[in-house]
């Protein structure tokens, strides 16, 4: 199946604030067609908010959302009969059977396949007697996935699916992820914060951060744009050495590992170097890592709120 | 194909291409064997196809497998002959490796030679005891 669309989704300036919070300032993405598009972030940092905006659950008051071509909020139905949608809450009716269930998709989705929900069902060993009371939390998760990929959605996205799941459950929901990918020009959003989840399935990667969306990267460049360089210095410094395009350093002492863009500065370069009044040595130095990444970027917004004095951890 | 991934400084696509490689050297998998499809081994491995689209490509870069019009990839016919120079290329980052552990250490060469030839012996027995 080939899609119409570039992009599945298109965000532009997507702006919301509750109780005078904001919750989104100014999010811009797009997510290519046929992508697994990784939203990552913190507890708190708008994921949710975000995916609420692209299945027409709140309206844009500031900004645009396109989904599948259309404002998700104008005629919902057309749009939502194309996506597929699973949260990590536990929000099915629990005094249906799957049977029930199914009949249920079958009546809401145009394209339901019974052979593939019959196929899923034996997959994740569902009865389709079975009360979705009498199930286990990963049970009425395997359902609740059931019920997003059985009419092979253009558009399937998962909001924190793995919380709190066991691991058998969560390899379940990623085979889910390539299996609706390997369609070619289907489309997945998976919001985690599980990074190695993450760093398997995705190919496009949005770091979402106190309502702001930091960065977005393919999942291909980011090892090769960003390099941890670790360095020692010949005297304990409370501050790492200052180097462009440095960020996200961790560490201390005489021993400190920073992040460097390598499109920014070629640091791996300069092998030993003054700075701040000690001699320091460039010790080691390899591609980052999804996690690295991602805690160096969410540490850089940390460090320059707290202190005015953030230099050497500059953002780029 | 049992393929173990895991997450940490090696890239996942570099993890495949090194468990693919070592079958292939170790004759575990013979010349006009087929790789897995690309969709096969995603799913089963529960990662992105790209990345196993991407691993693939390394390795028929390196020669070792090739992909067929249509019909699938498979492993090349010179990959058995391992040549003097990929031995090379393949064992100088261990040996870097273990030189610099031996500097750390203060073991000098004499000893080290003297520790890879009674290792060399100790292994051969094993060998011949299986």
């Amino acid at each position: 199946m080939t899609s119409q669309h570039q992009y599945a989704a298109c965000v532009d300036s997507l702006s919301r604030s509750f109780r005078g919070t904001l919750a989104l300032d100014h999010v811009s993405l797009q997510i290519p067609s046929g992508s697994v598009f990784g939203l990552v972030g913190l507890n708190g940092a708008g994921k949710t908010t975000l995916i609420q905006h692209l299945i027409g659950s709140m309206r844009a008051l500031h900004g645009s959302v396109t989904v599948l071509g259309q404002d998700p909020t104008v005629e919902p139905e057309k749009l939502l009969a194309k996506i597929g949608y699973m949260s990590e809450e536990d929000s099915l009716p629990k005094w249906m059977r799957i049977s029930d269930l199914l009949s249920f998709c079958r009546s809401v989705y145009p394209t339901w396949s019974d052979r593939y929900a019959a196929e899923l069902c034996e997959m994740f060993g569902l009865s389709t007697e079975a009360k979705l009371k009498s199930l286990s939390k990963g049970g009425r998760a395997r359902a609740a996935l059931l019920s997003a990929i059985a009419h092979r959605p253009e558009l399937l996205i998962l909001d924190e699916p793995s919380s709190g799941l066991d691991p058998i459950a969560r390899a379940d929901i990623l085979e889910a992820i390539i299996r609706t990918v390997a369609d070619e020009g289907r489309t997945v959003l998976f919001s985690s914060h599980l990074l190695d989840e993450i760093d398997r399935v995705c190919d496009h990667i949005a770091l979402l951060h106190q309502g702001k969306l930091l960065e977005t990267i393919t999942a291909e460049d980011l090892p090769e744009r960003y390099v941890e360089c670790f360095y020692c210095s010949d005297a304990p410094s409370t501050r790492p050495p200052e180097i462009t395009g440095a960020f996200g350093a961790a560490g201390g002492n005489t021993e400190w590992s920073v992040l460097i863009d390598s499109e920014v500065h070629s640091a791996t370069t300069e092998t030993i170097f003054q700075s701040r009044g000690v001699r320091w040595e460039l010790i080691r130095h390899q591609p980052a890592t999804v996690h690295r990444w991602f805690a160096g970027r969410v540490r850089v917004s940390h460090t320059v709120e707290k202190t005015s004095d953030a230099e050497g951890v500059q953002n780029v | 194909m049992l393929i173990q991934i895991q997450s940490g400084a090696v890239p996942i696509y570099q993890q495949i291409v090194e468990q693919i490689r070592f079958r292939i050297l170790s004759s575990q998998l013979k010349t006009g064997d087929e790789l897995p499809t690309i969709r096969g081994l995603a799913e089963s491995l529960k990662v992105n196809p790209n990345t196993i689209a991407r691993a693939y490509r390394e390795l028929e870069h390196e020669g070792l497998v090739e992909k067929r019009r249509t019909t699938g990839t498979f492993v090349a016919e010179v990959s058995g002959k391992i040549t003097r120079a990929r031995r090379k290329t393949m064992l100088t980052p261990e040996i870097d490796k273990l030189l610099v552990l031996a500097a750390h250490l203060g073991a000098d060469a004499a000893e080290l030679d003297e520790l890879i030839q009674s290792r060399h012996q100790a292994l051969d027995l094993k060998e011949q005891r299986q």
